[in-house]
């Protein structure tokens, strides 16, 4: 027995909610270029955020590289590699992670998956996409700006970030990344609200918010944070765009540059940091929230086991997006603020610890006794799992003031986001793309360069940030060009560091295996019909697949259930549909 | 789970009240706020999340008034005018917050006219509206140039902390750009209004959408909005 009722379905007429006015586009530009329907949109963002993230990849070979084989390639410099390294950074977390999820995916999955026609506010849908574009290219302007990208460090700290001695500091670069987060913003600003009201007010007949599935409520919850969280950095990018191009001291104490003091005095460069993390730390979540719903869903889809503990997924959820609020001074024990505070935020952060745990249990109880196909998003999903929870163990060592401090700036540190924040997402990322590619194209991915993607990956990863953990409680610290001759690393950590970078090397090269069976299974995949998951969410219903605009058709669908009847005793199929009614579910169902 | 088990959400929902009634509405299908148009849910959460913004720039601005090392000029004495020989603190200030507060005035009014369909009181409601707004960037533009004939910048001023001149046209400027946009968009909705446009269901040029009258008080909520951050910088910035 399923514990959601399958009930209630209201009969009487519903009252006023409005039905989308879709904009039906007159030409090939309006349809395809600037197109007001959020699949199109979807796919662009996509496109443009996995461009990003290739960029972003090439530039952690480089700074592997560097790392690997210290002066063998004489063109990363200092500069060049903090350059490199500030750029992964940014990217990977802002314009590749933040953009795919919610851009991406919370475009094409949302009004699928409530049964609307589309967001409800599709011409500002567009302008979100085109904002997000016009941040891309500014951030990649950088590049060929004179000085070249900003070296701060993905977070920018102040005064550092402005100054002459950091790349791009007295430059163009600085100014370039800023301007570019905060228009990036204002362009998350115009999708999010979309996300979020379309969730809220234009779900089809029958879908309650409990019977959502957890994807759309991951998507949902990191929408909402990231309109509360963004304010935090835009106010910052304000901010220290001051400072850099006017003169002001928000962030500048009295400074000696150079030798010479700078006629700047009075600010805080602690208070960059609070705004930054303040920001920082959800934005973790804004990344995390939307992998932990789309992996509940690949789990119990491909386990074909209901969900475990659905009410509790969808409370942990909103548990860790209100908690992630009030953490975020973890990310600062070593800077000085008043050890009581590392006390307070040391305690919420531990906290975290057990909705997530929930999580993690539910996702291992729904694979329990389940009839698990280790097809290829399965598998990207397990070892999400697995990469979370090692990832996420970490963090309880870091979490803590005492073992923090001394692994503070280490590579440990590197380790432990990689592994929960990087690995863990792209993870899913790949596992949700495998998954709903067939919807978008209407062919499957190729299985076995999938497997071949996937294992690849997985080991790679493994044996990239593994031994990073090493590094870090050796003392090897992190954003260092070279370690040189420190008499607390031993040759081993070289050698160690070395096959750290041919090993990256060959996962980033497997990433275009990936690239080429998108291309590739475009034309040639093998025709996946429209449901070939035998999924019970709404978008694998469409009456055409992929679905035209406007998703349905002439009837709106209406919703029955739970998104999680899989395997149901007595029921024909395996999987009862969202959208099949009691009546012909239930025929033949010896119960009362 | 038979089909007695069923109830009707729309019957559960008329017959509560209170808290049960909001959690009713989270457990209906389709919109978790019931009529509440679409337009109108974006621009409380826009608000929700421009709050954040204007909170960070606030809460940004008092930990730099309190790590400064230098003292913090007087607001009163900075911002006092000298009319016909009295000199008296705060009185542009003063002005401009009467005249911002009467436009809520003349915004709530005009939503009143609007859900009663009057097209030529609104739309000119509306225009005052404006005016007032108006009339408030204005002012605002004389006080920043006589601060900055009196030698105030955002690097320094005459009379204390650097971050006293940063602050203030970082915050007052924010502000002014959400007024300055308001005052746009009031123009924008008051010709609507004229021509008639919510009358006739006019389509939008850019969305395409059919206007109604709901606009209107839409775009009071965004005002009212901007109203309500002015008093938090004026007790925050100049009476504090």
């Amino acid at each position: 027995m399923v514990d959601v009722p399958l009930g209630p379905i209201g009969t009487a007429p519903s009252p006023a909610t409005e039905d989308v006015e879709l904009y039906h586009p007159h030409s090939w530009v309006t349809k395809y270029v600037f197109s007001q329907d959020a699949k199109i949109i979807a796919i662009q963002y996509s496109f443009v955020a996995l461009t990003v993230g290739l960029i972003a990849l090439v530039l952690s070979w480089l700074m592997r590289l560097q790392l690997g084989f210290p002066g063998v390639f004489t063109f990363i410099d200092a500069n060049a590699y903090y350059q490199f390294i500030t750029m992964h950074g940014m990217m990977m977390v802002v314009y590749v992670l933040t953009a795919l999820f919610l851009g991406g995916f919370g475009n094409y999955l949302i009004p699928l998956m409530v049964g609307a026609r589309d967001m409800v506010f599709p011409y500002l849908n567009m302008l979100s996409f085109w904002v997000y574009l016009l941040a891309v290219l500014i951030l990649v302007a950088s590049f060929f700006a004179p000085g070249g990208p900003t070296g701060a460090g993905w977070t920018l700290y102040p005064p550092q970030a402005i100054m002459s001695g950091t790349p791009g500091g007295q430059d163009w670069g600085i100014v370039l990344m800023l301007v570019s987060l905060m228009v990036f913003i204002i362009g998350f600003t115009m999708g999010g609200l979309n996300y979020v009201v379309t969730v809220l007010q234009a779900r089809a007949r029958g879908m309650t918010l409990m019977r959502m599935p957890l994807t759309v409520w991951g998507i949902f919850t990191a929408s909402f944070m990231a309109l509360l969280a963004f304010p935090a950095l835009f106010v910052g990018a304000v901010m220290m765009l001051f400072d850099r191009a006017l003169g002001t001291s928000f962030f500048m104490p009295a400074i000696v540059e150079m030798g010479q003091t700078l006629d700047r005095s009075g600010g805080s460069p602690l208070l960059f940091q609070h705004l930054f993390w303040f920001f920082g730390h959800p934005e973790v979540y804004i990344v995390a929230l939307p992998a932990f719903g789309i992996v509940s869903d690949l789990i119990s889809t491909h386990a074909r086991r209901n969900i475990f503990g659905y009410r509790m997924m969808v409370w942990a959820l909103l548990a860790i997006g209100a908690l992630s609020f009030v953490v975020w001074a973890h990310h600062m024990y070593v800077s000085g603020m008043n050890p009581y505070f590392g006390f307070f935020f040391a305690t919420t952060t531990l906290i975290i610890a057990i909705p997530t745990a929930i999580k993690v249990y539910n996702w291992i109880l729904t694979l329990w006794r389940g009839d698990i196909h280790l097809n290829v998003p399965m598998l990207f999903a397990l070892a999400f799992i697995v990469t979370f929870l090692n990832g996420g163990l970490t963090g309880l060592f870091l979490g803590n003031v005492v073992v923090d401090v001394p692994l503070s700036d280490t590579m440990f540190v590197v380790a432990h986001f990689h592994m929960v924040m990087g690995v863990a997402p792209i993870l899913v990322i790949f596992g949700a793309i495998y998954h709903w590619y067939p919807k978008v194209t209407g062919r499957m991915l190729n299985d076995t360069l999938g497997k071949l993607h996937f294992w690849v990956t997985f080991l790679g990863a493994y044996a990239i940030f593994f031994p990073m953990h090493y590094l870090g409680l050796m003392g090897v610290p992190r954003r260092y060009h070279e370690i040189g001759e420190m008499a607390f690393v031993p040759p081993s950590a070289h050698t160690l560091n070395a096959f750290i970078t041919i090993v990256a090397l060959i996962v980033g090269a497997v990433q275009l295996v990936f690239v080429f069976n998108l291309f590739w299974s475009l034309r040639h995949g093998r025709p996946s019909g429209g449901n070939p998951w035998r999924a019970t969410t709404l978008e694998w219903q469409t009456p055409e697949t992929p679905p035209p605009h406007g998703n349905w058709g002439k009837e709106l669908p209406v919703v029955y259930r739970w998104a999680y009847d899989y395997s149901v005793p007595g029921a024909a199929e395996d999987f009862l549909p969202q959208n099949q009614p009691n009546a012909q579910a239930t025929a033949g169902l010896a119960h009362g | 789970m038979t089909e007695q088990a069923f109830s009707n959400i729309d019957a559960k929902h008329s017959e509560s009240s209170g808290l049960r009634s909001i959690a009713a509405d989270f457990s209906s299908d389709r919109s978790a706020f019931r009529n509440v148009s679409w337009g109108k849910a974006m621009m409380w959460i826009f608000l929700l999340s421009d709050t954040f913004v204007f909170s960070s720039f606030l809460i940004a601005y008092m930990t730099a008034r309190m790590s400064t090392t230098v003292p913090w000029p007087n607001p009163s004495e900075v911002f006092a005018l000298t009319i016909g020989g009295v000199t008296l603190p705060l009185i542009l200030i003063a002005i401009m917050t009467f005249v911002l507060i009467s436009s809520s005035g003349t915004m709530a009014m005009a939503v009143n006219f609007a859900y009663r369909r009057d097209r030529r009181k609104t739309a000119a409601l509306m225009l005052l509206t404006a005016l007032l707004g108006a009339a408030f960037v204005g002012m605002q533009a004389f006080e920043w140039s006589k601060l900055i004939h009196e030698g105030v910048r955002p690097w320094s001023n005459p009379w204390g902390a650097a971050q006293f001149g940063s602050s203030f046209f970082m915050i007052t400027g924010f502000h002014g750009t959400h007024v300055t946009f308001g005052v746009i968009f009031l123009l924008i909705i008051a010709r609507k209004v004229w021509r008639g446009d919510f009358d006739q269901e006019r389509r939008g040029f850019f969305t395409s959408r059919k206007g109604r009258y709901e606009a209107v008080e839409i775009m009071g909520l965004y005002w009212h909005f901007v109203d309500l951050v002015w008093v938090f910088i004026f007790a925050f910035f100049y009476l504090w």
